[in-house]
C-alpha cells in the first residue's frame, strides 16, 4: 500500500529559510535509508506558499488567489510517496525521520486510495462504469 | 497506546529489522538457522518487555543488542562445554567456542551482510521452491503462514521447506559472503530468478485471490529495489527492477472488472501508473549507463519500455521490439521468446511475414500444450482472411487454457471465425 507522507510547513519554511547543512545531511541519510529499504517511490520539497496559488471553486465561478496563505501549520512543505506493508510501518519510518524543522512541526501520513479500498460498495458494475468513463475521458483528451 | 497497538508496533519493527538482525548475526555465528533462532529470541524479549517499558527510541539497535546478548550466552555455554570436553580429553577447535568481537562485527558492513544473506537464501544448493520460501522468510519478513497463504500451500509444508533449506545450507557449509569473480554472475542470476519468481507469482494472481497473493508483487519489487541499492554496479539488477516496475505499472489496466484479462495493446493506457513507469525507465537508464552486453532482464525491460514510452498503441516501435526479441532469442533461445518475436514481426511487417516463424514452432515439444501458440496462429490466419483455418486454432487454444475467462474469449473468436468463413449464412 502507498502513503503520501507530508511534511507540514512552519514559519521558517514559509519564510523561505533554507535548512541547515546538518539537517540536509541528516535528511540525506534518512532518504538513503528509505531507498535502501526499497520503500521510497518519490519525494519532493515545495516552495513556500508565497509562490503558490489557489483556485477557489464556488458553483460555476473560479477565483484565483495568490499566496502566501495564512494557516501555516496546515500547509505542506514537502512530501514523500512510500510503498510499505502497513500503516504501522509508515508510522515507524516517520518516527525515524530527523526533525524536519528546527522548531515544532508535524508530519502527516495519508493512505493513497487503490481500487480495492472502495470495498464491496464499488461493485463490478460500478467499476466497469468507472472504467468506461475513464476511457471516454482518455479518448477525448 | 493500547496493548494491541504496542503488539502491532513490535511486529512492524520486527518485519522492518529482522533481515538486518539476522544478517548481522549470521556473519558472527556462521549459521543462518542459528542466527534466525537467536533473532527470534530477541523478538520474544521485545514482546515481553516493550509493552511495559515502552518501545525504545531506537528499536533496531535494541533488537540487535538483545540478539547479541543471546549470542554471547550461546558462545559462553559452548566455551564451557568445550572446557568440559577438553577436561575429558576431547580435542576441540577453540575457534568455535571463542567469543568474537560483536560490536565491530555488527556495526560494519550492514550492506554487505544483507547482500550475503540474499545470496545465501538464494544459494543454488537449494531447490527453487526452498530459495523462494527462505528469501521471503529471511528478507521479506513474511511469516511461514503468510508465505503458505501466498503460494496456496499448507503451512507445515512451507515450515518444513524452510527447516530443510537451513539444514542443507548448514550441512553444505555454505560460506556467508558476497560471491566474487567468476562465481558472481551465476549466483546473481539465481538471486534475480528468485526475486522475479516472487513478483510473477503475485502478478499472475487473480482478483479473487487472497490478498497475500497479489501482495507478492510488492514483495518482489521491494526485494528488487533493496538489491539495486545494495549492488548498484550490476546492470542486470537494475534491468530486473525496471522490468518489474514497468509490469507493475499496468496492474490496474490488465483485467476487466469481471477478471477477464485485457491484452497489452487493448489496455487503457490512461490507467497505467506513470510513477512506476517513470521509475522503471530510470532504472533501465541506470542499467544502460553501466554498459556491457545487455542481459536477459535488461532486454526484457527494454521491450517493456518500448510499450511504456508510447501513449497510443499504434505508435509502438515494432521494428525496435523485433530487434530486441532477436537479441533476447540469441541470449536465451526459447520457443516462448520466438513466439513473442513472431507476434512483433506480424505487427512490424504483417501477418504473412510472421506466419513462417509461427509454423516453425508447430513441432516444438515445449509449446505442445501452450495455448498461446494456436491463439497467435489463429490471430494471424484471421488477419490473412483464412477464417476457416482460424476456427480450429482458437478452439484448440480454448481447450488448452486454464483461465475460464480466456477460454470464453477464445471460443467467441472461434465462433466469429466460423461466421466470417461462411458469410452467406450470417
Amino acid at each position: 500500500m502507498r502513503f503520501v507522507v507530508m511534511v507540514k510547513a512552519t514559519k521558517d519554511s514559509e519564510a523561505g529559510k533554507m535548512p541547515s547543512t546538518k539537517l540536509l545531511e541528516e535528511m540525506g541519510k534518512f532518504n538513503e535509508e528509505l531507498v535502501k529499504a526499497g520503500i521510497m517511490l518519490a519525494g519532493e520539497g515545495l516552495h513556500p506558499s508565497s509562490k503558490g496559488v489557489r483556485v477557489r471553486f464556488n458553483g460555476d465561478t473560479r477565483t484565483v488567489i495568490d499566496g502566501p496563505f495564512a494557516e501555516t501549520k496546515e500547509l505542506v512543505a514537502g512530501f514523500w510517496i512510500w510503498q510499505v506493508k502497513s500503516r504501522e510501518e509508515a508510522i515507524e519510518w516517520v518516527k525515524r525521520c530527523p526533525n524536519p524543522h528546527e522548531s515544532e512541526g508535524e508530519i502527516e501520513i495519508r493512505q493513497v486510495f487503490e481500487a480495492d479500498d472502495f470495498g464491496p460498495a464499488l461493485t463490478p458494475e460500478l467499476r466497469e462504469a468507472e472504467q468506461r468513463l475513464r476511457s471516454k475521458i482518455d479518448t477525448k483528451s | 497506546m493500547t496493548a494491541t497497538d504496542t503488539q502491532r508496533a513490535i511486529e512492524t519493527v520486527w518485519k522492518m529489522e529482522s533481515a538486518k538482525v539476522i544478517a548481522g548475526l549470521t556473519r558472527i555465528v556462521r549459521d543462518v538457522g542459528m542466527a534466525e533462532d537467536l533473532a527470534q529470541d530477541a523478538l520474544v524479549s521485545a514482546l515481553e518487555q516493550w509493552p511495559t517499558s515502552g518501545i525504545p527510541r531506537n528499536p533496531a539497535a535494541w533488537l540487535m543488542a538483545a540478539a547479541k546478548h543471546r549470542a554471547i550466552d550461546h558462545f559462553r555455554r559452548h566455551k564451557m562445554l568445550d572446557r568440559k570436553h577438553q577436561e575429558l580429553g576431547y580435542e576441540l577447535e577453540t575457534q568455535q567456542g571463542s567469543i568474537p568481537d560483536f560490536d565491530a562485527a555488527l556495526d560494519d558492513n550492514v550492506g554487505d551482510d544483507m547482500l550475503s544473506l540474499i545470496f545465501i537464501a538464494c544459494h543454488p544448493v537449494l531447490s527453487t521452491e526452498a530459495r523462494v520460501a527462505l528469501t521471503l522468510r529471511l528478507l521479506g519478513g513474511l511469516t511461514t503462514e503468510e508465505i503458505a497463504r501466498a503460494f496456496l500451500v499448507a503451512e507445515p509444508t512451507i515450515a518444513q521447506r524452510i527447516v530443510r533449506a537451513k539444514r542443507t545450507l548448514s550441512e553444505a557449509n555454505v560460506p556467508f559472503e558476497v560471491p566474487r569473480g567468476a562465481e558472481l554472475a551465476g549466483r546473481l542470476s539465481s538471486v534475480l530468478e528468485v526475486v522475479y519468481l516472487i513478483f510473477n507469482e503475485g502478478y499472475s494472481a487473480t482478483a479473487g485471490d487472497d490478498w497475500m497473493r497479489p501482495a507478492l508483487c510488492e514483495d518482489g519489487l521491494r526485494l528488487g529495489r533493496i538489491l539495486a541499492a545494495l549492488a548498484p554496479g550490476e546492470p542486470e539488477v537494475h534491468g530486473l527492477v525496471a522490468l518489474m516496475e514497468i509490469q507493475a505499472s499496468r496492474a490496474a489496466a490488465r483485467t476487466r472488472p469481471n477478471g477477464e484479462p485485457i491484452l497489452l495493446l487493448d489496455q487503457d493506457r490512461g490507467r497505467w501508473d506513470q510513477l512506476l513507469i517513470h521509475r522503471g525507465l530510470a532504472a533501465l537508464e541506470r542499467a544502460e549507463r553501466l554498459g556491457g552486453a545487455r542481459g536477459r532482464y535488461v532486454l526484457q525491460a527494454s521491450i517493456a519500455a518500448c510499450h511504456a514510452r508510447v501513449r497510443v498503441a499504434a505508435d509502438t516501435d515494432w521494428e525496435g521490439i523485433v530487434a530486441l526479441y532477436g537479441e533476447l532469442a540469441r541470449l536465451m533461445p526459447s520457443p516462448v521468446v520466438e513466439l513473442n518475436r513472431a507476434v512483433a514481426v506480424s505487427m512490424a511487417s504483417g501477418a504473412a511475414a510472421a506466419m513462417p516463424l509461427v509454423d516453425a514452432l508447430a513441432s516444438e515439444p515445449a509449446l505442445k500444450n501452450y495455448h498461446l501458440l494456436p491463439s497467435v496462429r489463429g490471430d494471424l490466419l484471421v488477419k490473412l482472411g483464412r477464417f476457416g483455418e482460424a476456427r480450429p486454432e482458437f478452439e484448440r487454444a480454448a481447450s488448452l487454457t486454464r483461465n475460464a475467462r480466456e477460454r470464453d474469449l477464445l471460443l467467441e473468436r472461434a465462433r466469429d471465425a466460423t461466421v466470417r468463413s461462411n458469410p452467406t449464412r450470417s
